[in-house]
């Protein structure tokens, strides 16, 4: 019993990370049919910020770490918008130049920091809180995994009151229905658009910095590994639908979570769980190619 | 024809190209730059005929690729198979894999087509990675058991066959990638990156061509794989990452999308520039810069990629759009028909 809360959280803490991924992505691509394949370079900025800043501080635990999140999503939500406004503004409405840009950007990027920082995972100075675990219900939970189910569920939150009850957000939800009729109403998408952008950014900063806790480490490569599986949930979820991807990051979480702990035990291989998720994404497509929550998929 | 009978005769080639090629033309060592810029050649033609064709955006290719190496690799040394049936074996998976992962991933378009070509290859990567029965030989790799292949391809001595052959995949691939796009169903592809809606209003089903190239495609990529085992002698995992995918992609861009020998150029220069940078990141040219230029030099993709990038913004047609544009700008009035320029389809 308490194994199975235990992998209950644990693959929540997992769907919380590819949430804070997803979520950014997934607007983006619902507004302007735009795909970040330099998402996850948001990732990897949020976790060598995150730890640059704490190694430098001179602070005592939780403070140290919260300036250090603060600082890291103020760095994403910069990177980001200057990605948007540098990159892939000038190529509007072009899509597959900017996905060809993006890619360019992520192998880039990451080159550049495997270059300055090494191409070995750095370890992260994790407050000690955060290393510990809590009691629930008999199982033994990192409380690392508390900390990225709390602040994904707090974005979500965030993120849901911003979509429903602001200006932009009616802006956002109105241009994912129809940007053709939004944009004839005068209503300028554009700068909607690199505000949902930044806060993308922000997002997968979280989530670099939160995964870094996750990992106990940072890893230049990280950012694209963990896109691809953002990119699972998102199809998973229906392209563009924001609910679809909570959803979806749950459910993709739990079950790799699940399959890996299990597959272990009883057949010593530990990939299953991420195989079952591609094999996931393949019975979704063949039975729902829209997604869970999608309407079509252009 | 020309230069492919010049590529032929490099191995005779008794002199030295300073500065592009250290020592003798006919040496093994650049006999096997030589050799593995063919094998990419081929390989972004294959890649080519989805993207720069049909217009398929697929995140993939590596994957099939790798069963090349992979397939090949485990039958005959894991399993201790000849040649021939592992080769046979190999080809049918070369076919049957794009075959069955295409009809799944070709249910949906555009970008979520990407991804979910993508999300396969991860999968065939993390398998490759995870050694399941120890198969793969995980993060180490699998070197090639040498005893099941045939005594003129192994060794330094006869890199110079190994070359040969990758320059047979590389004329092999390139007729059979003309002859594709030139026929029937090549004219059809090329409907189908221009406008879908109107291939299918016209009474064909986009989803049989588009499955079509990608098991073309699939197919002479898996062959690339096979010539890369031999030349190299053992299979290594990072063959297998989305980043040789992206590459991929980088080179048929960089050559010109939807021409024919631009992206084979593409993607020889791109394997050149690979290998040089990073010859050049461990010189002590680089090694005497300060640090915050010394750190993004010595990495080849970070140079490789914003080069893609500035490419994507100024040059979209890459090398073989520029040349295009030269010629047009030499010969002023009369319109290129020439055999490169992707077809125009007519309604």
């Amino acid at each position: 019993m308490s194994t199975i809360i235990l992998l209950l959280v644990t693959g929540l803490g997992l769907g919380a990370l590819y949430f804070l991924i997803a979520s950014g992505l997934s607007l983006t691509y619902g507004l302007m049919r735009v795909l970040n394949f330099a998402h996850g370079i948001f990732l990897t900025v949020g976790g060598y910020a995150s730890w640059w800043i704490a190694v430098r501080l001179p602070l005592e635990d939780p403070w140290r770490f919260l300036v250090a999140l603060v600082g890291c999503m103020l760095v994403g939500a910069i990177v980001a918008a200057a990605v948007e406004v540098s990159l892939i503004r000038p190529l509007y409405r072009r899509h597959i130049e900017q996905v060809l840009v993006t890619v360019g950007l992520a192998l880039a990027f990451t080159a550049l920091v495997q270059g300055i920082f090494g191409a070995d995972p750095i370890s992260y100075p994790a407050p000690r809180w955060t290393q510990g675990v809590t009691q629930l219900a008999g199982a033994n939970i990192p409380n690392s995994r508390l900390l990225a189910i709390a602040v994904a569920a707090a974005v979500f939150l965030l993120l849901s009151a911003f979509l429903r009850f602001t200006r932009w957000g009616l802006i956002v939800r109105a241009g994912v229905e129809n940007r053709a009729m939004v944009t004839a109403l005068g209503i300028d998408v554009q700068r909607a658009f690199t505000l949902v952008f930044a806060l993308g950014g922000v997002a997968a900063a979280l989530a670099g910095a939160l995964g870094a806790l996750y990992f106990g480490n940072i890893d230049p490569q990280r950012g694209t590994a963990t896109l691809i599986f953002a990119f699972i949930v998102i199809v998973i979820g229906g392209l563009g639908s924001f609910t679809g991807s909570v959803l979806a990051a749950v459910v993709v979480g739990l079950l790799q979570q699940f399959i890996n702990y299990y597959a272990s035990v009883y057949w010593g291989f530990s990939a299953a769980g991420d195989l079952s998720v591609v094999l996931l994404l393949a019975v979704v497509l063949l039975w729902r190619p829209q997604g869970l929550l999608g309407r079509s998929v252009g | 024809m020309v230069v492919f009978a010049l590529l032929a005769a490099v191995p005779f080639a008794d002199f030295e190209i300073p500065g592009l090629f250290n020592g003798l033309l006919s040496q093994p060592g650049a006999l096997q730059l030589l050799a593995l810029c063919a094998v990419f050649a081929g390989v972004a033609l294959s890649y080519n005929l989805l993207f720069g064709y049909t217009g398929l955006l697929s995140f993939g290719h590596a994957l099939y690729f790798s069963v090349g190496i992979y397939v090949t690799d485990i039958l005959l040394t894991r399993y201790h198979w000849a040649l021939v049936p592992a080769l046979a074996t190999t080809f049918a998976a070369g076919i049957a894999l794009p075959l069955v992962l295409g009809a799944i991933s070709l249910r949906v378009g555009g970008i979520a087509f990407a991804m979910v070509t993508l999300a396969f290859a991860q999968a065939g990567s993390i398998l490759v990675y995870a050694n399941p029965a120890r198969l793969t030989g995980g993060e180490e790799g699998l070197g090639l058991d040498v005893t099941r292949i045939p005594d003129f391809l192994i060794g330094v001595i006869n890199t110079k066959n190994l070359y040969w052959i990758a320059l047979g995949y590389l004329v092999f691939t390139f007729v059979v990638c003309w002859w594709a796009v030139n026929s029937r169903p090549g004219k059809v592809w090329q409907a189908i990156r221009e406008n879908e809606r109107r291939v299918e209003v016209m009474g064909l089903n986009p989803y049989v061509f588009k499955l079509l190239t990608f098991t073309l495609s699939g197919f002479l990529a898996t062959l690339g794989g096979i010539v890369y085992l031999l030349l190299l002698g053992g299979a290594t995992p990072g063959v297998t990452t989305a980043s040789l995918s992206l590459s991929l992609l980088l080179m048929v861009v960089l050559g010109g999308a939807g021409s024919l020998w631009g992206p084979a150029l593409g993607g020889a220069l791109y394997e050149y520039l690979d290998f040089r940078l990073l010859k050049l990141s461990s010189s002590s040219e680089i090694h005497a810069l300060p640090g915050w230029l010394r750190a993004p030099l010595a990495e080849p993709l970070f140079i490789l990629g914003v080069l893609f990038i500035l490419l994507v913004f100024f040059f979209p047609g890459g090398i073989a759009g520029i040349a295009g544009r030269l010629r047009r700008a030499a010969r002023p009035h009369r319109p290129l028909p020439g055999v490169e320029a992707p077809a125009k389809v007519a309604p």
